[in-house]
């Protein structure tokens, strides 16, 4: 089992989601987080240019079984990609060992947990 | 609205020597505050309806109707509205009216400066097209929609306020005493419901309606909203009797029976359909009654108020649920409510008329006027602005696209409008930054 984490841009969700959901993988969490990469972005506020300090982005984590690990990475990363072959700031992906998975209802575990 | 309209314009001419009626001036001053109070009143009922991504562009559509339509107004809108017949009729003109130029020192037979009447006036020109906006919400173009609005504002708003109030406007003068509209339900809120029907139909749905589920980002703005338009629309029914006195008070008191009702009634309808009675439930309700009473203020009394504010709930709601049933996306419900509530009024109005407004009627008619020849002006007048704003809306709409692409394209509605045509966001606190 694999924990997989995606950071991407805001503007991506909604085509990350639905090429995920094309490729029937629909148990994912999403959540709003700032951070710095190599991504350096001018804003205008107020007619002048300002440098954020933290870009919004936007986290994505997919528990998957090891069948769904490439699958998974390989659609985040055609969707997650701008302006064609993908320009700086689209984000990146990890991928960590998952340990263990509990179904809170039933108590399962492993990777029909899932 | 109707007798002191007749009485104050037909004044205008020899305005000059008339004393000011401080009382009624206070009122209506009062009045047209509470009316452009309304505006982000609207702005706030609608904001909190669609997604975070959307919030500031859909208060932006009510935000820059107050430029725009201000604007336009002075120039040429309350000429428009209010001058007298040209073109057949088609709308008004009056050359002292443009840029407002000649009216620096007129006050109206009603005791109030004309500068008044006509800033009142014109925050009703202010957010009929803001309405129209919650029908095609988290799609358009800022620009086209700017367009759009100043486009319909000259040509469906000020004709049609023109045939119902200035005192040569056609449905004005219809029947005994006219076609019945005390402060806009055909003008204001059939014109923009039907539009916005016409427009929601024209622009197709949002990308994902109705299967990806598409929430509010703040429901708590959208019940300040509420109760802003609530307060504010004090100013729209009880000021449009343009004085100060009885009528206003029938009209406020017509206003918040008819609130409370609909308001009251939609929770109960909907806790006995769907179990739950919603905070949402509640506002719509709210304006459902506000709706359709706003023809009606004038001329009916509370119990009459009550029952309208009741059965204008019940329409909306089975409204809502066929356009459900149907998948058209008519997005924050403007025709739902402001087209179904509006027809609904000025319709039903003709059941609750007070007697003395029947006897008038009869006296003008010279003889006898029934309940049965109002009901048939009321139609005529509702069929008149049902037919002539969806069809210019739909020609409007269909010339404009040529020049400029009125629906957001997909990315720019993935994105969200307060990204991709204001560059801002409007929650910028839920991140750290």
């Amino acid at each position: 089992m694999k924990l997989i984490t995606a950071i991407i841009r805001e503007v991506q969700l909604d085509r990350v989601r639905e090429a995920l959901i094309e490729a029937d993988i629909k148990r994912i969490t999403v959540s709003r987080v700032s951070g710095h990469g190599q991504q350096r972005i001018e804003e205008m506020y107020r007619g002048q240019i300002i440098i954020p300090d933290l870009i919004p982005k936007i986290k994505i984590e997919i528990a998957v079984n090891e069948a769904f690990v490439d699958i998974t990475v390989d659609t985040i990363l055609k969707s997650a990609r701008t302006n064609g072959n993908g320009s700086v700031g689209d984000g990146k992906i990890f991928i960590t060992p998952l340990e263990e998975c509990i179904r809170i209802r039933t108590g399962e575990r492993g990777g029909t947990a899932i | 609205m109707l007798v002191f309209l007749f009485f104050s314009l037909t004044g205008l001419k020899a305005a000059d020597g008339t004393v000011i009626d401080t009382g009624a001036t206070a009122w209506m001053l009062t009045s047209t505050a509470l009316v452009l109070l309304m505006i982000p009143g609207l702005a706030m009922f609608y904001g909190g309806l669609v997604r975070s991504k959307n919030v500031l562009g859909t208060i932006m559509h009510s935000y820059v109707a107050m430029g725009i339509i201000s604007v336009l107004w002075v120039i040429i809108g309350y000429s428009m509205c209010f001058g007298g017949n040209i073109l057949g009729g088609w709308f008004g003109w009056n050359p002292d009216y443009f840029f407002l130029k000649g009216i620096d020192t007129n006050v109206m037979e009603a005791g109030i400066p004309e500068y008044v009447f006509s800033m009142f006036q014109g925050k009703f020109a202010i957010i009929t097209p803001a309405l129209i906006a919650g029908a095609f919400a988290e799609r358009v173009s800022f620009k086209a929609y700017c367009f759009f609005i100043a486009l319909w504002s000259i040509l469906v708003y000020n004709p049609l306020c023109h045939w119902v109030w200035a005192s040569d406007g056609f449905l004005f003068n219809m029947g005994s005493k006219g076609a019945i509209d005390f402060a806009g339900g055909t003008v204001v809120h059939i014109s923009a419901g039907v539009s916005g029907l016409v427009a929601a139909l024209y622009l197709g749905a949002r990308r994902g309606y109705p299967y990806q589920v598409i929430r509010p980002n703040n429901l708590v703005i959208t019940m300040l909203g509420a109760g802003l338009l609530w307060v504010g629309w004090f100013g729209f029914n009880a000021g449009s009797s343009i004085s100060s006195g009885l009528s206003t008070a029938q009209a406020l008191t017509a206003t918040q029976v008819a609130a409370a009702a609909g308001a009251l009634s939609w929770i109960i309808i909907e806790s006995r359909h769907q179990g739950k009675a919603t905070a949402l439930g509640f506002a719509s309700g709210i304006l459902a009654g506000l709706v359709a009473v706003t023809p009606a203020a004038g001329v009916v009394q509370p119990w009459g108020a009550m029952v309208l504010g009741i059965i204008a709930s019940m329409l909306c709601y089975m409204a809502i649920m066929l356009k459900n049933k149907l998948g058209y996306d008519d997005s924050l419900d403007a025709f739902g409510i402001h087209g179904i509530g509006g027809i609904t009024g000025a319709l039903l109005l003709v059941f609750f008329i007070r007697p003395s407004w029947m006897s008038d009627a009869a006296t003008s008619a010279g003889g006898s006027w029934t309940i049965l020849n109002q009901l048939g002006i009321q139609a005529l007048a509702v069929t008149i602005a049902i037919v002539y704003a969806g069809l210019v809306t739909f020609a409007l709409l269909f010339m404009l696209d040529r020049f400029i692409k009125i629906k957001s394209s997909e990315d720019d509605e993935m994105a969200g409008l307060d990204r991709s045509y204001h560059g801002e966001r409007g929650y910028g606190m839920l991140n750290p930054s």
